[in-house]
């Protein structure tokens, strides 16, 4: 466990790091092609260290905010609290905040930057399919997650992915419509338009920079959290059924985006039962192992 | 440099004990405080029961053998010694006395349709379940502070103060046996 603590921080720092010098090198790369100087790169980095510095503080928020959670009100969400509650009794974990979600689909999950800041969200979904028991597996499941700090990181990723994909789509339509500046064909007096060129770049890159996210929030992780779910409630049928449920339900999370996927207890996007011809593509965008992986392993316990 | 070398040996050896010391006084503060959270979490629960007591009367309050054992019950256990094992018999009391009163409730479909003990009823499971957690949570710091004074070589660090080995909190003869069902 304190293992998966400490590489979970070093994948943080990583990432971090890693997203301030992507950050960096394309302010550098535009100021380049678009003649700005050290002034454009001396921008992009104010704006690296801000957004780094606001994923660590403020990544939490932003990932409520993004996927439209309000605060659980105590009285109606008695058994919601009372379950939370009592799991942390049994993990020796302080209450997190708890939120919930209007959306019909079953899902959840924990965000935060450590176990004192942290804060569960959770589907109505989720409230009206799932028996007593069967939550308090999943409420399990995000515990461990905030107990091995995998929130850290995944709430860092949202922030920073979320970043990248913006500025790949900017990017992208600069392409598209050449900035604006050219209204009609002919139009045009200078021969290109560099962030276009950049921009086709960024495209290719991008699915490199899902895979490195991926790296960041690998699959193992949920496995991880399913079995430590099972130590904290000492059974694990409950987890199992609250799996089969999730299997059985089809419905996707409108609450959920792209960079807000990996978050979730089940993957709340299309992309896991895929066939086809693109399957094997959004088989590699997986940010979750299959339910039924899951399920045979809980049930070897 | 012999002096050097001794000093700096002598300097790491005096941060490990200091250490290792800390984290045995760590792991007991947290077996004391997992205990004391049992505590709470008994206390909480007999606090509930007069709230749940005059809701019932309200609609069953011809059923006063039930209701008087829960409240003899829930008295016993608020003047039980605090001592691990009468502090089990008590609880164990009033865990009975209100199965048989949930049981009742059955019987009086106004009853089970009243906010007001619908409420104390999730509170009390909630609390029933806080309690065998609180439980849980104690005995598996007790096993990390266990393993961490008898393992080599923090067992040496562990002469130097006075640590006591814990009682694990076992569930009763009782509860331990399967209950027996016959149709």
């Amino acid at each position: 466990m304190f293992d998966a603590i400490r590489s979970n921080k070093r994948r943080s720092a990583f990432l971090v790091a890693g997203f301030v010098l992507f950050v960096v090198a394309v302010g550098a790369v535009v100021g380049y092609l678009s003649g700005g100087g050290p002034f454009s790169l001396l921008i992009s980095a104010v704006i690296a260290l801000a957004i780094a510095w606001g994923s660590y503080w403020k990544s939490d928020s932003i990932a409520l905010a993004v996927s439209r959670a309000k605060p659980a009100d105590p009285e109606t969400y008695q058994r919601l609290h009372n379950l939370v509650e009592g799991l942390c009794i049994a993990s020796g974990l302080p209450k997190p905040r708890v939120y919930v979600i209007e959306d019909i689909a079953p899902n959840a999950f924990a965000t935060g930057r450590n176990p004192r800041h942290a804060a569960i969200a959770v589907t109505t979904g989720l409230l009206d399919q799932m028996s007593r028991v069967e939550l308090e597996g999943v409420i399990a499941h995000e515990l461990s997650h905030i107990r091995n700090y995998d929130i850290l990181v995944s709430t860092i990723a949202v922030t920073l992915v979320g970043t990248v994909a913006i500025m790949t789509d900017l990017a992208i339509r600069m392409m598209w419509w050449n900035g604006g500046r050219a209204r009609r064909a002919g139009d045009r007096n200078d021969s290109g338009n560099p962030l276009a060129l950049f921009g086709f770049v960024l495209l290719l890159l991008s699915p490199l920079i899902a895979r490195a996210m991926q790296a960041a929030v690998s699959r193992r992780r949920e496995t991880l959290a399913d079995i430590s779910a099972c130590q904290m409630t000492r059974y694990p049928p409950g987890l199992i059924s609250a799996l089969e449920k999730l299997k059985a339900d089809t419905t996707a999370t409108h609450s959920a985006s792209m960079a807000t996927a990996h978050m979730w207890i089940e993957q709340p996007l299309s992309g896991v039962r895929d066939e086809g011809r693109l399957g094997w593509f959004h088989r590699m965008f997986d940010t979750h192992p299959p339910l039924d992986e899951r399920i045979a392993l809980l049930k070897e316990l | 440099m012999t002096w050097i070398i001794v000093l700096i040996v002598v300097a790491l050896l005096l941060v490990y004990v200091v250490v290792t010391y800390n984290g045995l006084i760590r792991a007991r503060n947290t077996v004391d405080n997992a205990w004391s959270q049992i505590d709470v979490q008994l206390k909480r629960r007999l606090d509930l029961i007069p709230n749940l007591v005059e809701t019932v009367k309200g609609y069953a309050a011809h059923e006063r053998q039930t209701l008087e054992a829960v409240i003899n019950a829930r008295n016993a256990a608020m003047s039980a010694p605090s001592d691990p094992h009468s502090q089990a018999a008590a609880d164990n009391l009033v865990t009975g006395t209100l199965k048989s009163l949930f049981a009742l409730s059955e019987a009086y479909p106004d009853l089970k349709a009243n906010q007001n003990f619908l409420n104390l009823q999730e509170e009390l499971t909630a609390t029933e379940s806080r309690v065998a957690y609180a439980r849980q949570f104690y005995n598996d710091s007790v096993l990390a502070y266990h393993n961490n004074l008898d393992t080599f070589p923090t067992v040496i660090v562990a002469k130097i103060g006075t640590f006591t080995r814990r009682e694990f909190f076992e569930a009763d003869e009782a509860a331990q046996t399967p209950p027996s069902v016959s149709f």
